[in-house]
């Protein structure tokens, strides 16, 4: 039972930060939807009423077909390749291998690196240039006489932003596997022992015991991943700078406002952005909340 | 009891926080010191010649005015890409530097006057005597409505073909000078198993789309394009696009990845024959340690012989500078005779003024001088001379979707679209 008192303590002292979220998020993203129905092109703010052109004239850009194609690409391998290979890392750890805890780091570690810094490293790692100039992997495929594997990476016709997702999935993968495995270790040993006495194969066992109880896992690694695949901004530009072959809306979004002064349009592609990831997340966070009410 | 504490010590800390943010907005306000007084001027100079030239010019300003600090607020990033987000941000927030860096021309009349951010310095122009000094073409291009907006300090020339004097001489091919013996010379390099044409990433195709309209147009229609007097969609800018396309043929494929140092760099180590980029690449083959006309050779771009595309860096006075008395004496040392002297020849660009001595500058240098003084003079658009930067940006866009799928129709009518929506166009 709380007290009047404590209640009115407790207000006050987080007061502070409620004000500050409501400042400078809340107003924030209405002043950018306010924004985002404007005219406002120039240097001078100009909040010439504009209706939804801004945003039918998105739909209508050639340009921003190209990003939420390389977006759906980049989601796609990203977040299928860092599930399918953290899953597989964790069964693997989870086989109770000697130096555990040190694979366990070694996977996790790039994770702890910054986008910016992994973009720097792939670049170079994927270096496209072909002939005399070979370097990086194509160097090595061609040192270890597996040159039909030199790629031309991110600057593959249509499908580069791919390569992009490559990088990203080796910074990520490790955050998934520590996912499962925290999801595996929690299952209790009773079900599995329960199963092989039942005489199911160890296939059979994770086919229908794992991974059915790992759904919540995958789930949540499925949200925070595509979240932040819907965002990404940094590793492109570190990998391959501004070339419209590998644009997203992020990328569209500071090129339209900083570079070209379109102000409106650039606040309708963050408007854009930050719906589609809020139909990624509260749905999530409501179900979570929902069932963490129930138990 | 200890909660008690807990409430005393939380709005001990709320205060003093409170305290601090009005102590801070104390200082801010604080009249500079008599006398003193400091110029925070904002570029995005920060490496090699240019980063050298800044700090030559910062030290004549310092034996000249001892007494202010110069700030320099420089981002990195080429071109200016991200410095001028950062500066964009500033000024929306009404936080203007004292004095920033802007490209001569409709980058600095169609973004900067356009949204009242630069004061006007007629004054300061007939106090110097500067009018006497700065070239005729260069005038018009930093002015609206008879008042003049900045100070340009370098000349730069953006229509320049770089080639391998070697790999032309082994192959019997000479300069070319018209876009058909350009494209004769790269036939027979490529038959010859050369690689014709050194590309980087995206801006650099945009410089290198810049230099084909020109050399296609020819000076005066190219001129036209900027002004709304040539049509975007006519069948000569189709012919435009057309040799345009066919020069991306010879190009390396990894033209995307390379940057316009890697993509110059080519030509000097003898792995391309040919490259196209403004005349900074002479400071970065010095930088190389490569010698003119052995390692490296020059010529106006095929079709531009007798016409000088140049860009130029210039610097502005804000409106509501901290402290404008500072920035003007930044602004005389900028425009001076001794700080371009000091500045040019480490950049690698040539004096904005008439009157520098010839001398102190290099080889490549010294025929700029010679070529701007008596060619045809006419602007860049990647480097913002004849577009402002929405329609330069709706080009950039425009080009890079040409570069993927390679319609020119499309291309051409996105062109057309660019011209009407942020250009002259009607």
């Amino acid at each position: 039972m709380i007290r009047d008192k404590d209640r009115i303590l407790n207000l006050i002292l987080i007061s502070p930060s409620i004000l500050a979220v409501l400042i400078f998020i809340y107003a924030f993203i209405g002043w950018s939807i306010r924004v985002s129905l404007s005219k406002w092109k120039g240097l001078t703010p100009d909040y010439t009423w504009n209706g939804l052109n801004n945003f039918t004239e998105l739909f209508a850009d050639p340009r921003f077909a190209v990003d939420v194609r390389n977006t759906l690409i980049f989601t796609g391998v990203f977040v299928a390749g860092s599930l399918l290979l953290g899953f597989f890392l964790a069964v693997m750890l989870d086989q109770g291998l000697r130096g555990e805890g040190f694979f366990r780091s070694l996977f996790l570690f790039p994770m702890a690196i910054s986008y910016i810094v992994t973009g720097v490293v792939w670049r170079w790692l994927m270096n496209p240039a072909m002939g005399t100039r070979l370097s990086g992997l194509n160097l090595l495929f061609s040192y270890i006489g597996l040159d039909s594997l030199a790629s031309a990476w991110h600057t593959t016709p249509r499908w580069g932003m791919a390569a992009i997702a490559l990088a990203a999935i080796w910074q990520m993968s490790g955050y998934t596997m520590a996912l499962y495995l925290a999801g595996l270790r929690a299952i209790p040993q009773e079900l599995k022992e329960a199963a092989q006495i039942d005489g199911a194969s160890e296939l059979q066992i994770y086919r229908h015991i794992m991974l059915p109880l790992l759904a919540p896992v995958t789930l949540s690694a499925l949200i925070i991943l595509g979240h932040m695949s819907l965002k990404v901004f940094d590793l492109i530009v570190a990998i391959a700078g501004k070339q419209l072959e590998l644009d997203v809306p992020a990328i569209y979004m500071w090129q339209a406002t900083f570079d070209g002064l379109f102000y409106g349009r650039g606040a309708a592609i963050g408007i854009l952005l930050l719906i589609s990831v809020a139909a990624l997340i509260i749905p999530y966070i409501r179900f979570t909340l929902k069932t963490e009410a129930q138990q | 009891m200890n909660k008690k504490l807990f409430a005393l010590l939380s709005t001990l800390i709320l205060a003093s926080l409170a305290l601090a943010a009005c102590g801070g907005g104390g200082a801010a306000t604080q009249a500079p010191a008599a006398g003193g007084g400091k110029v925070e001027v904002f570029s995005w100079w920060t490496g090699g010649g240019e980063a050298a030239g800044l700090e030559a010019m910062i030290k004549v300003f310092n034996e000249k005015y001892p007494d202010v600090e110069f700030i320099n607020a420089a981002v990195a990033g080429g071109a200016g890409t991200n410095a001028r987000a950062v500066l964009a941000t500033r000024l929306q927030a009404g936080d203007p530097p004292d004095s920033w860096q802007g490209h001569a021309g409709q980058e600095l009349i169609g973004t900067y006057v356009a949204g009242g951010q630069i004061e006007p310095l007629n004054e300061l122009y007939e106090a110097e005597g500067w009018l006497a000094v700065m070239p005729e073409t260069l005038i018009p291009l930093i002015s609206q409505d008879g008042n003049i907006y900045s100070v340009p300090v370098n000349i730069h020339r953006a229509n320049v073909l770089w080639y391998n004097p070697g790999i032309l001489e082994a192959n019997g091919v000479e300069v070319p000078s018209t876009m058909d013996e350009w494209f004769a010379a790269m036939d027979t390099l490529k038959a010859a198993g050369v690689q014709p044409l050194a590309l980087g990433e995206q801006w650099t195709k945009l410089h290198l789309l810049e230099t084909v309209l020109l050399g296609t147009l020819g000076a005066d229609a190219y001129n036209g394009l900027w002004d709304g007097s040539t049509d975007w969609g006519s069948a000569e800018v189709k012919t435009a696009i057309d040799n345009f396309a066919k020069v991306l043929t010879y190009a390396n494929t990894d033209s995307a990845s390379l940057s316009w140092q890697d993509a110059a760099q080519l030509v000097v180590n003898g792995d391309a024959a040919f490259n196209v980029m403004g005349d900074w690449a002479a400071g970065y083959f010095i930088e190389l340690g490569k010698t003119a006309n052995t390692d490296y050779g020059w010529a106006p771009t095929p079709g531009s012989v007798g016409v000088f595309q140049f860009l130029s860096d210039s610097f502005v006075l804000a409106v509501g500078a901290p402290d404008p008395e500072a920035a003007t004496s930044w602004l005389k040392i900028a425009g001076s005779k001794e700080g371009q002297e000091a500045f040019n020849p480490v950049k690698g660009s040539i004096c904005a003024r008439t009157d520098c001595d010839k001398t102190l500058f290099g080889e490549y240098l010294q025929s700029a001088m010679a070529d701007w003084s008596s060619n045809k003079v006419v602007g860049s658009l990647t480097h913002g001379v004849v577009a402002n930067d929405s329609w330069k940006t709706e080009i950039d866009t425009a080009l890079g979707l040409f570069v993927s799928d390679g319609n020119v129709d499309t291309f051409q009518t996105a062109l057309v679209a660019a011209c009407t929506s942020s250009g002259p166009c009607k």
